[in-house]
Protein backbone atom coordinates (compact mmCIF):
# COMPACT_ATOMS: atom_id res chain seq x y z
CA UNK A 1 0.00 0.00 0.00
CA UNK A 2 2.78 2.42 1.00
CA UNK A 3 6.31 2.01 -0.31
CA UNK A 4 9.13 4.38 0.57
CA UNK A 5 12.39 4.04 -1.36
CA UNK A 6 15.64 5.72 -0.32
CA UNK A 7 13.96 8.92 0.90
CA UNK A 8 16.26 11.87 1.55
CA UNK A 9 15.32 15.27 2.92
CA UNK A 10 17.34 18.23 4.15
CA UNK A 11 16.34 21.67 5.39
CA UNK A 12 19.25 23.92 4.48
CA UNK A 13 22.36 22.20 5.83
CA UNK A 14 20.37 20.08 8.29
CA UNK A 15 19.95 16.53 6.97
CA UNK A 16 16.74 15.05 8.45
CA UNK A 17 16.21 11.88 6.42
CA UNK A 18 19.03 10.10 4.64
CA UNK A 19 17.98 6.96 2.79
CA UNK A 20 14.75 5.90 4.51
CA UNK A 21 13.12 2.83 2.96
CA UNK A 22 10.19 0.65 4.11
CA UNK A 23 6.90 -0.88 2.99
CA UNK A 24 3.52 -0.92 4.73
CA UNK A 25 0.94 -3.48 3.68
CA UNK A 26 -2.75 -2.77 3.22
CA UNK A 27 -4.62 -2.94 6.52
CA UNK A 28 -1.41 -3.00 8.55
CA UNK A 29 -0.96 -0.89 11.67
CA UNK A 30 2.54 0.55 11.93
CA UNK A 31 4.03 2.77 14.60
CA UNK A 32 7.08 4.89 13.83
CA UNK A 33 9.00 5.83 16.96
CA UNK A 34 12.05 7.98 17.44
CA UNK A 35 13.39 10.81 19.54
CA UNK A 36 12.06 14.34 19.31
CA UNK A 37 13.55 16.00 16.25
CA UNK A 38 14.49 12.70 14.62
CA UNK A 39 12.30 13.45 11.56
CA UNK A 40 9.19 11.35 12.32
CA UNK A 41 6.70 14.09 11.44
CA UNK A 42 8.75 15.01 8.37
CA UNK A 43 8.57 11.39 7.24
CA UNK A 44 4.81 11.28 7.85
CA UNK A 45 4.30 14.46 5.80
CA UNK A 46 6.19 12.87 2.92
CA UNK A 47 3.76 9.93 2.92
CA UNK A 48 0.83 12.22 2.15
CA UNK A 49 2.79 14.54 -0.14
CA UNK A 50 2.81 17.59 2.14
CA UNK A 51 6.60 17.70 1.75
CA UNK A 52 8.64 16.80 -1.32
CA UNK A 53 11.78 14.71 -0.90
CA UNK A 54 15.20 15.82 -2.15
CA UNK A 55 15.67 12.26 -3.46
CA UNK A 56 13.82 8.95 -3.35
CA UNK A 57 10.15 8.20 -3.87
CA UNK A 58 6.93 7.48 -2.02
CA UNK A 59 4.52 5.10 -3.75
CA UNK A 60 0.89 4.98 -2.67
CA UNK A 61 -0.81 1.94 -4.23
CA UNK A 62 1.83 2.11 -6.96
CA UNK A 63 1.50 5.86 -7.64
CA UNK A 64 4.54 8.05 -6.98
CA UNK A 65 3.07 10.91 -4.93
CA UNK A 66 6.43 12.60 -4.55
CA UNK A 67 6.64 13.18 -8.31
CA UNK A 68 3.19 14.79 -8.55
CA UNK A 69 2.44 18.49 -8.42
CA UNK A 70 0.05 19.86 -5.78
CA UNK A 71 -3.05 19.57 -7.95
CA UNK A 72 -2.28 15.99 -9.09
CA UNK A 73 -1.55 14.85 -5.54
CA UNK A 74 -5.04 15.94 -4.37
CA UNK A 75 -6.48 12.84 -6.04
CA UNK A 76 -4.11 10.51 -4.15
CA UNK A 77 -4.73 12.39 -0.88
CA UNK A 78 -8.39 11.38 -1.03
CA UNK A 79 -7.14 7.95 0.10
CA UNK A 80 -5.76 9.52 3.30
CA UNK A 81 -7.01 10.92 6.54
CA UNK A 82 -4.59 12.65 8.88
CA UNK A 83 -4.70 13.63 12.53
CA UNK A 84 -2.23 16.42 13.28
CA UNK A 85 -0.25 16.83 16.48
CA UNK A 86 -1.97 20.17 17.08
CA UNK A 87 -5.28 18.79 15.72
CA UNK A 88 -5.19 21.69 13.18
CA UNK A 89 -8.94 22.32 13.42
CA UNK A 90 -10.27 25.26 11.41
CA UNK A 91 -10.76 27.71 14.27
CA UNK A 92 -13.33 29.88 12.49
CA UNK A 93 -15.66 26.89 11.97
CA UNK A 94 -17.86 24.87 14.32
CA UNK A 95 -17.15 21.22 15.10
CA UNK A 96 -19.79 20.12 12.56
CA UNK A 97 -18.32 22.35 9.83
CA UNK A 98 -14.84 21.03 10.58
CA UNK A 99 -15.93 17.40 10.46
CA UNK A 100 -18.02 17.89 7.31
CA UNK A 101 -15.34 19.89 5.50
CA UNK A 102 -14.53 17.07 3.08
CA UNK A 103 -18.15 17.08 1.86
CA UNK A 104 -18.17 20.83 1.17
CA UNK A 105 -18.28 20.28 -2.57
CA UNK A 106 -20.01 16.93 -2.64
CA UNK A 107 -23.34 17.58 -4.35
CA UNK A 108 -24.39 13.93 -4.10
CA UNK A 109 -25.09 14.39 -0.38
CA UNK A 110 -27.95 16.48 0.98
CA UNK A 111 -27.36 18.68 4.06
CA UNK A 112 -29.45 16.14 6.01
CA UNK A 113 -27.21 13.25 4.89
CA UNK A 114 -24.12 15.22 5.87
CA UNK A 115 -25.59 16.12 9.27
CA UNK A 116 -26.36 12.42 9.88
CA UNK A 117 -22.85 11.34 8.94
CA UNK A 118 -21.36 14.04 11.16
CA UNK A 119 -23.54 12.90 14.07
CA UNK A 120 -22.54 9.25 13.46
CA UNK A 121 -18.83 9.94 13.38
CA UNK A 122 -19.00 12.23 16.43
CA UNK A 123 -20.81 9.42 18.23
CA UNK A 124 -17.99 7.08 17.19
CA UNK A 125 -15.36 9.37 18.74
CA UNK A 126 -17.46 9.80 21.91
CA UNK A 127 -18.37 13.42 21.29
CA UNK A 128 -22.10 13.35 20.55
CA UNK A 129 -23.95 16.68 20.62
CA UNK A 130 -20.88 18.88 20.14
CA UNK A 131 -21.73 19.93 16.57
CA UNK A 132 -22.24 23.61 17.36
CA UNK A 133 -19.20 24.12 19.55
CA UNK A 134 -16.15 26.06 18.36
CA UNK A 135 -12.65 24.51 18.64
CA UNK A 136 -11.73 27.14 21.25
CA UNK A 137 -14.42 25.69 23.56
CA UNK A 138 -12.88 22.19 23.48
CA UNK A 139 -10.17 20.59 25.61
CA UNK A 140 -7.01 19.13 24.02
CA UNK A 141 -8.40 15.58 24.09
CA UNK A 142 -11.70 16.69 22.57
CA UNK A 143 -9.88 18.51 19.78
CA UNK A 144 -7.96 15.35 18.96
CA UNK A 145 -11.25 13.47 18.75
CA UNK A 146 -12.75 16.09 16.44
CA UNK A 147 -9.57 15.97 14.33
CA UNK A 148 -9.92 12.20 14.14
CA UNK A 149 -13.62 12.47 13.23
CA UNK A 150 -12.69 14.89 10.43
CA UNK A 151 -10.01 12.48 9.19
CA UNK A 152 -12.22 9.38 9.05
CA UNK A 153 -15.66 10.69 8.05
CA UNK A 154 -15.06 10.06 4.34
CA UNK A 155 -13.77 6.53 5.05
CA UNK A 156 -10.15 6.85 3.87
CA UNK A 157 -8.00 3.80 3.16
CA UNK A 158 -5.03 5.11 5.16
CA UNK A 159 -5.07 7.14 8.37
CA UNK A 160 -1.92 8.94 9.55
CA UNK A 161 -1.55 10.01 13.17
CA UNK A 162 1.08 12.58 14.12
CA UNK A 163 1.81 12.29 17.85
CA UNK A 164 -1.83 11.57 18.77
CA UNK A 165 -1.25 11.48 22.54
CA UNK A 166 1.31 14.26 22.96
CA UNK A 167 0.25 16.87 25.51
CA UNK A 168 -2.56 14.77 26.97
CA UNK A 169 -2.79 13.32 30.46
CA UNK A 170 -2.28 9.50 30.67
CA UNK A 171 -6.00 8.74 31.01
CA UNK A 172 -7.05 10.88 28.04
CA UNK A 173 -4.05 9.53 26.10
CA UNK A 174 -5.23 5.98 26.77
CA UNK A 175 -8.75 6.84 25.63
CA UNK A 176 -7.31 8.25 22.38
CA UNK A 177 -5.30 5.04 21.92
CA UNK A 178 -8.44 2.96 22.43
CA UNK A 179 -10.25 5.18 19.95
CA UNK A 180 -7.54 4.70 17.31
CA UNK A 181 -7.77 0.93 17.79
CA UNK A 182 -11.57 1.11 17.51
CA UNK A 183 -11.34 3.15 14.30
CA UNK A 184 -8.75 0.80 12.88
CA UNK A 185 -10.90 -2.26 13.57
CA UNK A 186 -14.25 -0.75 12.57
CA UNK A 187 -13.20 1.15 9.45
CA UNK A 188 -10.45 -1.37 8.56
CA UNK A 189 -7.88 1.20 7.53
CA UNK A 190 -4.13 1.10 7.10
CA UNK A 191 -2.79 2.96 10.12
CA UNK A 192 0.51 4.80 10.48
CA UNK A 193 1.20 6.36 13.88
CA UNK A 194 4.16 8.57 14.69
CA UNK A 195 4.85 8.79 18.40
CA UNK A 196 7.49 8.77 21.10
CA UNK A 197 4.99 7.47 23.65
CA UNK A 198 5.93 3.81 24.20
CA UNK A 199 2.54 2.97 25.74
CA UNK A 200 0.90 4.12 22.51
CA UNK A 201 3.43 2.20 20.44
CA UNK A 202 2.73 -1.04 22.28
CA UNK A 203 -1.04 -0.51 22.16
CA UNK A 204 -1.37 0.58 18.51
CA UNK A 205 1.32 -1.15 16.51
CA UNK A 206 1.29 -4.50 14.80
CA UNK A 207 4.78 -3.47 13.72
CA UNK A 208 7.12 -0.83 15.15
CA UNK A 209 9.81 0.99 13.20
CA UNK A 210 12.42 3.12 14.89
CA UNK A 211 13.76 6.19 13.14
CA UNK A 212 17.28 6.91 14.35
CA UNK A 213 20.29 8.59 12.84
CA UNK A 214 18.25 9.78 9.81
CA UNK A 215 17.11 6.29 8.73
CA UNK A 216 15.03 3.31 9.86
CA UNK A 217 17.25 1.83 12.52
CA UNK A 218 15.14 -1.12 13.65
CA UNK A 219 11.84 -2.76 12.83
CA UNK A 220 9.85 -5.55 14.45
CA UNK A 221 6.71 -6.54 16.32
CA UNK A 222 6.01 -4.81 19.65
CA UNK A 223 7.15 -7.93 21.55
CA UNK A 224 10.42 -8.09 19.60
CA UNK A 225 10.98 -4.41 20.23
CA UNK A 226 10.34 -4.47 23.93
CA UNK A 227 12.63 -7.48 24.35
CA UNK A 228 15.37 -6.04 22.15
CA UNK A 229 18.90 -6.05 23.50
CA UNK A 230 20.04 -3.37 21.04
CA UNK A 231 21.46 -0.52 23.18
CA UNK A 232 19.86 2.27 21.10
CA UNK A 233 16.42 0.62 21.12
CA UNK A 234 16.71 -0.29 24.79
CA UNK A 235 17.77 3.22 25.78
CA UNK A 236 14.77 4.68 23.95
CA UNK A 237 12.29 2.20 25.42
CA UNK A 238 13.64 2.66 28.95
CA UNK A 239 13.75 6.42 28.48
CA UNK A 240 17.26 6.74 29.88
CA UNK A 241 19.31 9.80 28.91
CA UNK A 242 22.98 9.48 28.09
CA UNK A 243 24.98 11.56 30.58
CA UNK A 244 27.75 12.08 28.01
CA UNK A 245 25.32 13.46 25.46
CA UNK A 246 24.97 17.21 25.20
CA UNK A 247 21.43 18.33 25.92
CA UNK A 248 20.42 21.86 24.97
CA UNK A 249 17.81 23.55 27.09
CA UNK B 1 28.68 43.52 2.52
CA UNK B 2 28.54 42.33 -1.09
CA UNK B 3 27.49 38.83 -0.03
CA UNK B 4 24.70 40.21 2.13
CA UNK B 5 23.53 42.50 -0.69
CA UNK B 6 23.63 39.64 -3.20
CA UNK B 7 21.65 37.42 -0.83
CA UNK B 8 19.03 40.14 -0.45
CA UNK B 9 18.71 40.57 -4.21
CA UNK B 10 18.40 36.80 -4.72
CA UNK B 11 15.77 36.55 -1.96
CA UNK B 12 13.81 39.45 -3.47
CA UNK B 13 13.87 37.84 -6.91
CA UNK B 14 12.84 34.48 -5.45
CA UNK B 15 9.96 36.17 -3.64
CA UNK B 16 8.87 37.89 -6.83
CA UNK B 17 9.01 34.55 -8.64
CA UNK B 18 6.88 32.84 -5.98
CA UNK B 19 4.38 35.70 -6.09
CA UNK B 20 4.11 35.33 -9.87
CA UNK B 21 3.62 31.57 -9.54
CA UNK B 22 0.86 32.16 -6.98
CA UNK B 23 -0.86 34.60 -9.35
CA UNK B 24 -0.54 32.05 -12.17
CA UNK B 25 -1.92 29.26 -9.97
CA UNK B 26 -4.85 31.49 -8.98
CA UNK B 27 -5.58 32.26 -12.64
CA UNK B 28 -5.46 28.56 -13.53
CA UNK B 29 -7.79 27.82 -10.63
CA UNK B 30 -10.28 30.51 -11.71
CA UNK B 31 -10.28 29.11 -15.25
CA UNK B 32 -10.43 25.41 -14.38
CA UNK B 33 -11.77 24.84 -10.86
CA UNK B 34 -15.30 25.57 -9.73
CA UNK B 35 -15.63 28.75 -7.71
CA UNK B 36 -17.37 28.27 -4.39
CA UNK B 37 -20.06 30.98 -4.48
CA UNK B 38 -20.68 30.82 -0.75
CA UNK B 39 -17.03 31.62 0.02
CA UNK B 40 -17.04 34.34 -2.64
CA UNK B 41 -20.17 35.98 -1.21
CA UNK B 42 -18.73 35.91 2.31
CA UNK B 43 -15.50 37.55 1.11
CA UNK B 44 -17.51 40.13 -0.86
CA UNK B 45 -19.39 40.98 2.31
CA UNK B 46 -16.25 41.14 4.45
CA UNK B 47 -14.05 42.98 1.97
CA UNK B 48 -16.66 45.04 0.17
CA UNK B 49 -19.63 45.80 2.38
CA UNK B 50 -17.63 46.11 5.61
CA UNK B 51 -14.99 48.34 3.98
CA UNK B 52 -17.60 50.94 2.99
CA UNK B 53 -17.47 53.18 6.08
CA UNK B 54 -13.70 53.69 5.94
CA UNK B 55 -13.70 54.18 2.16
CA UNK B 56 -16.64 56.59 2.16
CA UNK B 57 -15.18 58.72 4.95
CA UNK B 58 -11.87 58.84 3.06
CA UNK B 59 -13.58 59.76 -0.23
CA UNK B 60 -15.83 62.41 1.32
CA UNK B 61 -13.16 64.25 3.29
CA UNK B 62 -10.69 64.07 0.40
CA UNK B 63 -13.31 65.68 -1.87
CA UNK B 64 -14.00 68.32 0.77
CA UNK B 65 -10.38 69.28 1.36
CA UNK B 66 -9.56 69.18 -2.34
CA UNK B 67 -12.54 71.43 -3.09
CA UNK B 68 -11.51 73.87 -0.39
CA UNK B 69 -7.86 74.06 -1.47
CA UNK B 70 -8.78 74.37 -5.14
CA UNK B 71 -11.25 77.11 -4.31
CA UNK B 72 -8.56 79.08 -2.42
CA UNK B 73 -6.34 79.02 -5.51
CA UNK B 74 -9.04 79.54 -8.14
CA UNK B 75 -10.83 82.30 -6.24
CA UNK B 76 -7.85 84.62 -6.69
CA UNK B 77 -8.09 84.27 -10.51
CA UNK B 78 -11.92 84.37 -10.55
CA UNK B 79 -12.30 80.73 -11.58
CA UNK B 80 -14.46 79.67 -8.62
CA UNK B 81 -16.89 77.65 -10.72
CA UNK B 82 -14.08 75.42 -12.06
CA UNK B 83 -13.47 74.10 -8.54
CA UNK B 84 -15.82 71.14 -8.79
CA UNK B 85 -14.44 70.20 -12.23
CA UNK B 86 -10.98 69.79 -10.66
CA UNK B 87 -12.47 67.75 -7.84
CA UNK B 88 -14.34 65.57 -10.34
CA UNK B 89 -11.33 64.84 -12.56
CA UNK B 90 -8.94 64.31 -9.63
CA UNK B 91 -11.34 62.03 -7.76
CA UNK B 92 -12.10 59.93 -10.85
CA UNK B 93 -8.58 59.51 -12.19
CA UNK B 94 -6.29 59.50 -9.16
CA UNK B 95 -7.59 60.14 -5.67
CA UNK B 96 -10.59 57.83 -5.81
CA UNK B 97 -8.79 54.65 -6.93
CA UNK B 98 -5.48 55.30 -5.13
CA UNK B 99 -6.91 56.28 -1.75
CA UNK B 100 -9.48 53.47 -1.90
CA UNK B 101 -6.65 51.06 -2.79
CA UNK B 102 -4.54 52.25 0.13
CA UNK B 103 -7.40 52.09 2.62
CA UNK B 104 -8.40 48.61 1.46
CA UNK B 105 -4.76 47.49 1.59
CA UNK B 106 -4.68 48.62 5.22
CA UNK B 107 -7.95 47.02 6.21
CA UNK B 108 -8.32 43.96 4.00
CA UNK B 109 -4.72 43.19 2.96
CA UNK B 110 -3.64 43.11 6.59
CA UNK B 111 -6.60 40.92 7.59
CA UNK B 112 -5.90 38.48 4.74
CA UNK B 113 -2.21 38.12 5.62
CA UNK B 114 -2.99 37.70 9.34
CA UNK B 115 -5.76 35.13 8.80
CA UNK B 116 -3.91 33.02 6.25
CA UNK B 117 -0.63 33.39 8.17
CA UNK B 118 -2.27 32.12 11.35
CA UNK B 119 -3.70 29.19 9.39
CA UNK B 120 -0.22 28.43 8.11
CA UNK B 121 1.54 28.44 11.47
CA UNK B 122 -1.21 26.35 13.11
CA UNK B 123 -1.02 23.71 10.32
CA UNK B 124 -4.56 24.52 9.12
CA UNK B 125 -3.30 24.96 5.56
CA UNK B 126 -1.65 21.52 5.75
CA UNK B 127 -4.97 20.18 7.07
CA UNK B 128 -6.72 21.68 4.03
CA UNK B 129 -4.26 19.88 1.78
CA UNK B 130 -4.81 16.55 3.53
CA UNK B 131 -8.55 17.04 2.93
CA UNK B 132 -7.81 17.14 -0.82
CA UNK B 133 -8.43 20.88 -1.01
CA UNK B 134 -6.00 23.09 -2.91
CA UNK B 135 -5.15 26.10 -0.68
CA UNK B 136 -5.20 28.42 -3.70
CA UNK B 137 -8.73 27.28 -4.65
CA UNK B 138 -10.03 27.69 -1.11
CA UNK B 139 -8.09 30.67 0.25
CA UNK B 140 -6.80 32.76 -2.64
CA UNK B 141 -9.41 32.56 -5.41
CA UNK B 142 -12.46 33.77 -3.40
CA UNK B 143 -10.44 36.66 -1.98
CA UNK B 144 -8.98 37.61 -5.35
CA UNK B 145 -12.33 37.54 -7.15
CA UNK B 146 -14.05 39.37 -4.29
CA UNK B 147 -11.53 42.20 -4.36
CA UNK B 148 -11.66 42.41 -8.16
CA UNK B 149 -15.41 42.97 -7.82
CA UNK B 150 -15.46 45.02 -4.61
CA UNK B 151 -12.63 47.44 -5.35
CA UNK B 152 -14.22 49.10 -8.43
CA UNK B 153 -17.53 49.39 -6.55
CA UNK B 154 -15.85 50.91 -3.49
CA UNK B 155 -13.90 53.26 -5.74
CA UNK B 156 -17.09 54.37 -7.52
CA UNK B 157 -18.62 55.08 -4.12
CA UNK B 158 -15.56 57.00 -2.96
CA UNK B 159 -15.61 59.08 -6.17
CA UNK B 160 -19.33 59.82 -5.82
CA UNK B 161 -18.97 60.78 -2.15
CA UNK B 162 -15.87 62.88 -2.89
CA UNK B 163 -17.61 64.86 -5.62
CA UNK B 164 -20.79 65.16 -3.54
CA UNK B 165 -18.87 66.37 -0.48
CA UNK B 166 -16.84 68.78 -2.65
CA UNK B 167 -20.10 70.16 -4.07
CA UNK B 168 -21.62 70.66 -0.62
CA UNK B 169 -18.51 72.44 0.71
CA UNK B 170 -18.12 74.54 -2.46
CA UNK B 171 -21.74 75.58 -2.81
CA UNK B 172 -23.01 75.79 0.79
CA UNK B 173 -19.83 76.74 2.65
CA UNK B 174 -17.74 78.69 0.14
CA UNK B 175 -20.63 80.17 -1.84
CA UNK B 176 -19.74 78.98 -5.36
CA UNK B 177 -22.56 79.16 -7.90
CA UNK B 178 -24.25 75.75 -7.89
CA UNK B 179 -25.41 75.60 -11.53
CA UNK B 180 -22.11 76.62 -13.14
CA UNK B 181 -20.16 74.43 -10.74
CA UNK B 182 -22.20 71.36 -11.65
CA UNK B 183 -22.17 72.21 -15.36
CA UNK B 184 -18.37 72.61 -15.43
CA UNK B 185 -17.87 69.41 -13.48
CA UNK B 186 -19.96 67.46 -16.01
CA UNK B 187 -18.27 69.19 -18.94
CA UNK B 188 -14.68 68.54 -17.89
CA UNK B 189 -15.04 65.14 -16.24
CA UNK B 190 -15.25 62.65 -19.08
CA UNK B 191 -16.34 59.05 -19.20
CA UNK B 192 -12.72 58.17 -19.96
CA UNK B 193 -11.64 59.72 -16.65
CA UNK B 194 -14.10 57.52 -14.82
CA UNK B 195 -13.06 54.45 -16.86
CA UNK B 196 -9.40 55.16 -16.02
CA UNK B 197 -10.18 55.18 -12.30
CA UNK B 198 -12.33 52.07 -12.38
CA UNK B 199 -9.79 50.06 -14.41
CA UNK B 200 -7.04 51.14 -12.02
CA UNK B 201 -9.11 50.05 -9.05
CA UNK B 202 -9.65 46.63 -10.65
CA UNK B 203 -5.86 46.22 -10.91
CA UNK B 204 -5.32 47.51 -7.35
CA UNK B 205 -7.82 44.93 -6.09
CA UNK B 206 -5.70 42.17 -7.62
CA UNK B 207 -2.52 43.64 -6.14
CA UNK B 208 -3.92 43.82 -2.59
CA UNK B 209 -5.38 40.29 -2.77
CA UNK B 210 -2.34 38.56 -4.26
CA UNK B 211 0.18 40.27 -1.98
CA UNK B 212 -1.99 39.73 1.12
CA UNK B 213 -2.48 36.03 0.33
CA UNK B 214 1.15 35.54 -0.66
CA UNK B 215 2.45 37.10 2.55
CA UNK B 216 0.07 34.97 4.62
CA UNK B 217 0.92 31.71 2.85
CA UNK B 218 4.66 32.34 3.13
CA UNK B 219 4.84 33.87 6.60
CA UNK B 220 7.50 32.92 9.14
CA UNK B 221 6.89 30.81 12.21
CA UNK B 222 5.01 31.97 15.29
CA UNK B 223 3.33 35.20 16.28
CA UNK B 224 6.32 37.23 15.10
CA UNK B 225 6.10 35.69 11.63
CA UNK B 226 2.39 36.49 11.36
CA UNK B 227 2.97 40.05 12.59
CA UNK B 228 5.74 40.61 10.08
CA UNK B 229 3.67 39.14 7.23
CA UNK B 230 0.79 41.46 8.13
CA UNK B 231 3.02 44.56 8.14
CA UNK B 232 4.72 43.55 4.90
CA UNK B 233 1.38 42.88 3.20
CA UNK B 234 0.24 46.45 3.90
CA UNK B 235 3.57 48.09 3.07
CA UNK B 236 4.20 46.13 -0.14
CA UNK B 237 0.59 46.50 -1.34
CA UNK B 238 0.67 50.25 -0.74
CA UNK B 239 4.02 50.73 -2.47
CA UNK B 240 2.98 48.55 -5.41
CA UNK B 241 -0.26 50.53 -5.76
CA UNK B 242 1.61 53.84 -5.81
CA UNK B 243 4.23 52.67 -8.29
CA UNK B 244 1.83 50.85 -10.60
CA UNK B 245 -0.49 53.88 -10.52
CA UNK B 246 2.08 55.93 -12.42
CA UNK B 247 2.51 53.33 -15.15
CA UNK B 248 -1.22 52.65 -15.34
CA UNK B 249 -1.86 56.38 -15.73
CA UNK B 250 0.55 56.53 -18.66
CA UNK B 251 -0.63 53.33 -20.34
CA UNK B 252 -4.37 53.77 -19.81
CA UNK B 253 -4.15 57.48 -20.58
CA UNK B 254 -2.73 56.64 -24.01
CA UNK B 255 -5.17 53.78 -24.49
CA UNK B 256 -8.24 55.81 -23.54
CA UNK B 257 -7.07 58.89 -25.42
CA UNK B 258 -6.80 61.13 -22.36
CA UNK B 259 -3.09 61.88 -22.85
Amino acid sequence: MIEVHNLKKSFGILVVLDGVSFCIEKGESVVIIGRSGSGKSVLLKHLIGLLRPDAGEVLIAGENISAMDERQSLRVRRRFGMLFQSSALFDSMTVAENVAFAFRRDRSLTPKDIAERVADVLEMVDLPGTEDKKPSELSGGMRKRVGLARAIIYKPEIVLYDEPTTGLDPIVADSINQLIVRVRDRVRVTTVVVTHDMRSARCLGQRIMMLHDKRIYATGTPDEFFQSADPVVKQFIDGVSDPKEEVYF
Amino acid sequence: MNVAANKRVVESLEGLGRLTLLAKEALVSILTAKVNWQDLLYQLYFMGAKSQPVVLITGAFTGMVLGTQTYFQFHSVKMDTATLAVVGVAMCTELGPVLTGLMVAGRVGAAMAAEIGTMRVTEQIDALRTLATHPVDYLVVPRLLALHVAMPLLTAEAIAFGIGAGYIVGVYLLGIDATYSWHHMLRYTSREDLALGIIKSFVFGGIVAIIGCYKGMNCGEGAEGVGRATTEAVVYSSITILISNFFLTLALGKLLGIL
